[in-house]
């Protein structure tokens, strides 16, 4: 599914050249739950990144899918990230203006899916993570917890390759984190294939195998 | 058309800000449609007076006559058409007139009993001149009434004596003239009105062929049939010559005002045009502070796949919307104002109503303003990387 091999990726700050990812090799296969575990400033940032196709690496290879990420264009990568990758981001973010029905929709709209399609689509998403109710609220009349799990149906309505959360409960209190990733232990258990992103040991061990980042390397642990 | 949704509930969101924000664009349209429409009511208004004054006729000039003059009598046969109204020929020379008063130079004009209706004069006193007096070459005259004053003193001279270069005529009206009148200014000075028999035996250099006269329209029909049939004369006459003659409606002065008027109209329209473009850039002001506003939705879009063009049209179509909208409420606030403005000059019978030529005019315009002003914002809004994007401002 992943296929990184020597990852670098080097930022400018001020004078200095900070190297972010330090060829930094990553194999994750279909149907896994994988977390990556590292302190802050330790690189897991970018390589969320470069994993999502957010962002594309200074040298080595990444196939995602068997796709080789260097050969696209911006265009091509977000049809790329439209199908493939389903984001969970630490802040949700959710579009403050759209309900949480529209929210879930909007990449079947970018993906120009049929309106019936899409609201059978959307109906099906909000109801495994049991928000059918919350419909038509607007994100900030939800809980973090049901923001999280709008931001979970949006990323999984697509029925993507991989779902990419990046620290999904670090804005929520540890019942309602436990929540969410009960949710991910369900999508994985449906077959899907799910990458964690996270500084919290808890969260990590959880899923089936974690590797470790720190100063742009990546380690395989056991936890 | 999801686009257009978008844009229309993006705009909703902040209706104070919308409406600001239109300020402009609606101040330009009101400019541009009312002052158009406001000339274009005054013109018609204007030029109605105009062909009200004269535009029942018209003059034919004979310059060639092509060994076949045309004689009185022939114009008598051609004034029993139908297609054609009243026909009345004239000569004009100039004398010296000695009144009772005073002497001076006048202008004369030898012509029929039917010029009096046929120019739409009006008499201040006495009579015009009548067929008999045609008939019987009588030194009978009119004149108007600045000759009147100027040559006997008063207006109140009928049946006193003038001397045309040293002829006596007796004077039979005195002619109504407005001062300031179209037909005073045209004519000018001192007139004098003689049976054009008369006229052609007290000059010396006029001779009794017919070089010019006028034509009027026929009870119930246009000058332009008039004109017609009188070309068609002529052309027969004529030897198919159209240089022989020249036939001329009169509406020179509807020309003229018709080319004051369009500069007019070009002018306020022009300045009406830059209050718009100062609008547009109005609208490109908002939508670059909403762009940076909205940086993080622009990530979170794209980051979910919208590609650069789908962002690019989100926020081109919403400066579009918010010109259009501008568009459409100046629009209904210039017709507010044009029918206020009608109500209220209500006494000068002139109605200002909505020109459709500018309505059209502003409404693409609004739609080309959006558009350009539009463009550069939701190009950066496009240009945006994804991750700077996400994690702008937290």
């Amino acid at each position: 599914m992943i296929d990184m091999n020597d990852i670098s990726k080097v930022y400018l700050v001020g004078d200095e050249r900070v190297r972010a990812l330090d060829r930094a090799s990553l194999h994750i296969y279909p149907k896994e739950f994988v977390s990556i575990i590292g302190p802050s400033g330790s690189g897991k940032s970018t390589l969320m990144n470069i994993i999502g196709c957010l962002d594309v690496a200074d040298a080595g290879a990444y196939r995602l899918d068997g796709l080789p990420i260097e050969a696209y264009s911006e265009n091509e990568l977000a049809a790329i990230r439209n199908e493939k990758i389903g984001f969970v981001f630490q802040s949700f973010n959710l579009i403050p203006k759209l309900t949480a029905w529209e929210n879930v929709e909007l990449p079947l709209i970018y993906q120009k899916v049929k309106r019936p399609e899409r609201q059978q689509r959307v109906a099906a998403a909000l109801e495994r993570v049991g928000l059918t109710n919350r419909a038509n609220h607007l994100p900030t009349e939800l809980s973090g917890g049901q923001q999280q799990r709008v931001a979970i149906a949006r990323a999984i309505v697509t029925n993507p390759k991989l779902i990419l959360a990046d620290e999904p409960t670090g804005a929520l209190d540890s019942k309602t984190g436990q929540e969410i990733i009960d949710i991910f232990h369900e999508l994985h258990a449906q077959g899907n294939t799910i990458v964690l992103i996270t500084h919290d040991r808890d969260v990590a061990k959880q899923a089936e195998r974690s590797v470790h980042i720190l100063d742009g390397r990546i380690t395989e642990v056991q936890l | 058309m999801m686009a257009l949704k978008m844009a229309l509930r993006s705009i909703s969101s902040n209706k104070l800000r919308a409406v600001l924000t239109m300020l402009g664009i609606i101040i330009g349209v009101m400019a541009l449609v009312v002052l158009v429409s406001l000339v274009n009511g005054a013109t018609t208004s204007v030029t109605d007076a105009v062909s009200g004054l004269g535009n029942s006729m018209m003059s034919v000039t004979v310059s060639d006559d092509k060994g076949s003059p045309i004689d009185p009598a022939l114009l008598n046969q051609w004034s029993e058409r139908t297609d054609v109204g009243l026909l009345a020929p004239y000569w004009t020379d100039s004398a010296t007139a000695h009144g009772r008063e005073e002497s001076g130079s006048v202008t004369l004009y030898g012509t029929t009993a039917a010029w009096y209706a046929l120019q739409g004069l009006q008499m201040e006193m006495g009579r015009w001149l009548k067929t008999a007096d045609i008939e019987n070459h009588s030194y009978v005259c009119v004149l108007n009434n600045a000759a009147a004053e100027e040559l006997m003193g008063y207006t109140d001279c009928i049946g006193q004596a003038v001397r045309l270069d040293g002829v006596e005529y007796t004077i039979v009206g005195v002619l109504y003239e407005e001062d300031g009148s179209l037909t005073s200014l045209s004519s000018g000075g001192m007139t004098v009105y003689l049976p054009y028999t008369s006229l052609l035996r007290l000059s010396d250099s006029l001779l009794g062929d017919v070089t010019r006269f006028y034509v009027s329209a026929p009870e119930g029909g246009t000058v332009d049939m008039a004109k017609t049939a009188i070309t068609e004369l002529l052309m027969e006459r004529f030897e198919e010559d159209e240089e022989a003659f020249s036939v001329s409606t009169q509406d020179v002065l509807e020309n003229a005002m018709s080319s004051i008027t369009s500069v007019l109209t070009i002018l306020l329209g022009g300045i009406a045009a830059i209050s718009l473009v100062v609008g547009g850039i109005g609208i490109m002001n908002i939508m670059l502070v909403t762009v940076t506003e909205r940086t993080r939705e622009i990530g979170i879009r794209k980051a979910i796949g919208a590609s650069r063009g789908t962002i690019l049209s989100q926020f081109l179509m919403e400066a579009v919307v918010l010109c259009m909208l501008g568009c459409a409420l100046g629009i209904f606030l210039s017709w507010a104002i044009l029918q206020t403005v009608t109500t209220v000059v209500s006494s000068l019978e002139i109605t200002f109503s909505l020109d459709g030529g500018v309505v059209l005019i502003a409404v693409l315009f609004c739609f080309v303003i959006g558009l350009v002003f539009g463009l550069y914002p939701a190009n950066k809004a496009a240009k945006m990387k994804p991750i700077d994007a996400l994690h702008y401002g937290g």
